[in-house]
Formats: structure tokens, sequence, C-alpha cells
């Protein structure tokens, strides 16, 4: 632990002050967000939220409901584009590369960023399917090396024993618990950087939440994970890392333990403390 | 008195229910009591002879290959209409823009309009171009017909995809296009059934083929040549003073729900089975 005398250096700092950065060599990022704003309508609903999430590591954004979690989520993945009265200013960068910036896909944006939902929304097609969907749409096609991806990621969320004698039913037919785990090897299977999930547990039983969690810290190998969780209790399960977002901006940013124990910000004392939610 | 008006109109509820079930089950009841001993072989083998409207041989077999050519022509011509303008004011537009709204009232006045001025202006349309009465003639005006109904019932399931689904492939990195074959899989049902709906209503109406398609005794070989349909032979049988060839209109009606019943199942029994594989 370390003591009052010298609080632990925010996450933010850390990631720019370069110096710190080499030296520790610790925190390295892919995606980092600088002065977005988002408006629906008119409302102003994101303010000039600049942070930069950690690679390998589990980064939880929790904040009342309504304080612009989940729209900082989807503005990764660029999932406003198709609302109307959405508009969205400032950068959101992943490889170095603006996804915001002129003349760039989406498609290819989205591809970097495996999405899941706050209830699973299996395709109407089947297990199989289902997972081989995202590596069809980006040309493979050879049913051996289709059924290698599906097999591996449906390995890979712990799956494959469950379903491995019923690839071809539809996957409806699965619990919710397990439709989950299915999107999450869905969204592995086109190989995305980041992971994000929008309240992914939310609709889930205890146990599958478990095995979800259980999923995100071994994923964390290799991906970066951003969650909107509005259970602080699971953000102290799994969280390496805590943004705290309070009406559209982003209070404070830092290490699980740093905001958990030793919080900067009245408001994020407040929050924790359960003043509200 | 509150116990007595939820007896009354649980009562009233179900007399509504019963009357409609009895309808259905005595207009049953009718085409198959006048129209069984009718029905023989030669009614659904044969093309009309010389004198079958008199009452001597012959059989239908031309309205029912008419009505068969003429409700598959209209069907795939207002499916390729109605899907995508479903698709595009659902998924393209957003859902209450302004313009999807209008199409939307478009297609309710033109689902009121009666057959008969489809019909009427089927016609006319007909006598523009230079054709005249022919199986394609009747195709365009049942197209007329059932696009509306087809629109609108497509519309009504697309209304109940949740944003997620459209979304998860998004997602993953499709394109529009792509997502849009998604939801179509997804709309499947309710496509079987706009079709169903448009299937009954287009093979069973007289009015629009009345001036359009035309009536002979012949199997239509091209679509420039007239056809018969069911439901005019069931009419100019009917107005026959002759009770035997009454009857055969029975019969002819009789045809024609089979024909109806057996396309719902077998379309339903397909798209259960599609909707379980793949694209």
């Amino acid at each position: 632990m370390i003591g009052a005398k010298h609080p632990p250096k925010n996450a933010m700092e850390y990631l720019m002050d370069s110096k710190e950065t080499e030296k520790s060599n610790a925190v390295k990022t892919n995606l980092s967000v600088k002065d977005l704003n988002v408006y629906i309508q008119d409302k102003h609903i994101l303010k000039n939220i600049t942070l930069a999430i950690p690679e390998k590591s589990i980064t939880c954004i929790i904040g009342p409901s309504g304080c612009g979690k989940t729209t900082l989520l989807r503005s990764f993945n660029r999932l406003h584009d198709d609302a109307a009265d959405v508009r969205v200013t400032g950068n959101v960068v992943i490889d170095g590369e603006d996804i915001y910036g002129k003349g760039v896909e989406v498609t290819h944006i989205r591809k970097k960023m495996g999405l899941l939902a706050q209830r699973p929304t299996v395709l109407p097609m089947s297990i199989f399917e289902n997972v081989a969907y995202g590596p069809r749409i980006y040309g493979v096609k050879k049913r051996r090396q289709l059924y290698e991806i599906v097999k591996n990621q449906l390995v890979s969320v712990g799956l494959w024993n469950e379903v491995n004698d019923r690839l071809k039913t539809p996957a409806i037919r699965l619990s919710i618990g397990q439709q989950q785990r299915l999107c999450l090897a869905r969204g592995l299977a086109v190989e995305p950087e980041i992971i994000l999930g929008d309240e992914a547990t939310s609709a889930l039983d205890p146990i599958s939440t478990a095995k979800i969690e259980e999923l995100f810290l071994q994923l964390k190998e290799k991906y970066g994970i951003v969650l909107v969780t509005h259970t602080l209790r699971q953000a102290k399960r799994i969280a390496d890392y805590i943004a705290f977002m309070y009406l559209g901006e982003l209070i404070e940013f830092g290490t699980a333990d740093a905001i958990l124990n030793h919080p900067q910000k009245q408001l994020t004392k407040d929050y924790l403390s359960g003043s509200f939610s | 008195m509150r116990k007595l008006e939820e007896k009354i109109f649980k009562g009233l509820m179900i007399g509504a229910s019963a009357i409609i079930i009895s309808i259905l089950l005595y207009i049953l009841y009718i085409i198959i009591r006048k129209g069984i001993p009718s029905l023989t072989l030669d009614m659904i083998t044969k093309v009309p002879s010389g004198g079958y409207y008199l009452g001597k041989e012959g059989g239908i077999l031309n309205a029912i290959v008419g009505s068969l050519l003429l409700i598959t022509g209209a069907v795939l011509i207002s499916i390729s209409i109605s899907l995508p303008v479903a698709l595009y004011i659902n998924f393209i537009l957003h859902k209450n823009s302004r313009f999807s709204n209008i199409v939307r009232l478009s297609f309710d006045i033109l689902y009121g309009i009666p057959s008969i001025v489809y019909g009427a202006f089927g016609f006319m349309l007909m006598v523009f171009l230079g054709l005249q009465a022919s199986l394609l003639g009747g195709i365009i005006a049942v197209s007329f017909l059932i696009i509306p109904i087809m629109v609108r019932s497509i519309d009504e399931v697309a209304a109940y995809i949740p944003r997620d689904l459209i979304e998860a492939p998004q997602s993953l990195g499709a394109t529009r296009y792509e997502t849009l074959k998604v939801i179509v899989r997804q709309l499947m049902p309710g496509i079987t059934t706009a079709v169903l709906l448009a299937v009954g209503r287009g093979i069973g109406d007289a009015a629009t083929v009345l001036f359009t398609a035309g009536y002979t005794d012949s199997i239509p070989v091209s679509p420039g040549q007239p056809a018969a349909t069911l439901p005019l032979a069931i009419f100019f049988q009917l107005g026959s003073p002759l009770e035997e060839v009454q009857n055969r209109a029975y019969a002819a009606a009789l045809i024609l729900t089979a024909i109806i019943l057996l396309l719902s199942f077998s379309a339903r029994y397909f798209s259960a089975k599609l909707s379980k594989s793949k694209i």
C-alpha cells in the first residue's frame, strides 16, 4: 500500500508523462480518447472526455445511470454513425489512427473491437454460423478453416464441450448465459484488439456472470477490455483500471486500487460510499 | 355490479369469437356439401369442352393453372418491390423519419382502395401500353392489389427487430447490405406471413382480373395470352341457371380454398425449415 504521503499517481498522468512510461514501461495503450464531445439532439451528453485505455487489462467505466458510460463505449465503435441526431467531435485513436478521421472505413474500425451488448443477441442462424459469421464476411470460405476458427473460439469461451455435438442447432436455443458466451466467441472470431462490454452481465444469472467475468480475466492476457458496469462490486472484482463518470464528464481515472481506496475527488468518494447511485 | 359488468363483457368477447368461427365453419360446410358431389377428377384435369357451361363434359384446369400462374407472377413482382420498400423505410431511413411516414401513409391509402379500382386502373394502363387482356395484364393488376398488403405486413414485423440485432453484425464489421441480409433472415416468418396474406387476397380476387386477365377456355402458354382464373370461373358458373353448373361453382370454390390451405401449410413448413439452416 502506498501511504497518504505518496498518493498513487493517476494512471492518466502515467500515460501523459512519456518519461514515466518509458521508465516504468507499465502502461501501454492502443486506444485513446481526446476531447471527445457527443451531442444527442441538442443535449451535450459527453463533455471533453480525454482518456487512454491501457492495453491488456480490464478498464471499468462506472457511474450513475445516464452519465454517458454507454454513449462513450458506443463512440469507440462508431455506433452513433447511423443515428441522424448524434454529433461527435474530438478524436478516438486506435493504433495511431483516428477513427473519426476522414476516409476511415467504419467496418475496418469495428473489426478491431468486439462488442458485447447488454442482452445477448445471437444472429438468427446456427451456433456454428454465429461464430463463423465474422470470418465469413472477411472472406474466409474454406469449411475447414472456418471449423478451426469456430472450434478455437468456442473453446476459448468454454462453450465447446457444451455445444460441440449440436453446432447446427439454432443459437437461440442456448440458455441466456451460453448465448452471451457465444456472442463473445463471435466477437473474438474476427480477431479484435479490444473487447467492449456494455453491462454485458446485467441480464445474466450469478453463475453465468461469474463465468463471463472469469473469461474476461483470462482474455485480458491478449486483449484490452473496456466494460461499462453499474455494479460497483463487479468493478471491484475484475477491474485493473476504473473510470468514474458523472453527468457526461470523466471525473476520475486511475488504477482500481487508486480509485477504490484513494479517490481524489469528492464526487468519487460520494459515489463509492453509496451517497448516490 | 362490477362482477356483472365483467360477465357481460366476457360474454360479448366469447360471443364475437364464436360468431367468427361459426361463419368460417358454415362457409366450409356449404362449399364442401355442395361442391364435393360435383368434384370429379375431370374438374381438375380437363379444360372446358364446348358445352361445359351448359352442363357438358370438361373441367376447370384452365382456371386452376391460370390462377396459379397469375399469383406466382404477382407474388414475385410484389415481393421484389415490397421487401426493398419495407427495408428502406425501416432500416436505411430512420424508422420514424418524415419520408418513412409518408410512404406508410401512401400504402395505407393504397391498402384501402377497392380491387375493382385496381382492375379499372390496370385496364387503363393496358390500353395505354397497347396490351390486350392477358396473363401479364392480370399479373400487373394483382400486383397493385397485393403490394400494399405485403409492405404493411412486413413493415409491422420489421418494427419489432431489436436495435441490438442490427448492431450485432455491424459491430463485427458488417456492411449495411450484410446487416440487411441478417435482418431479412430474422424477418423470414414475417415475410412468409406477408406472402400468404397476399396470396390469399390475390388468388381469390375477381374484380382485378375481370378486365385485365380476361377469360379463356384454354391454358395460356405465353404472358401475352388471356388467362382464366378461379374466381371468374366461380362467377360464371354460379351465374348459370342450371343447378348442375352452379354446383360446379362450389366445387371450384373448394378447389380454390384447398389451394390456399395447401400453400399456407407448405409455406409455413418451408419457412420453419429455412430459418433453421444457414444463409
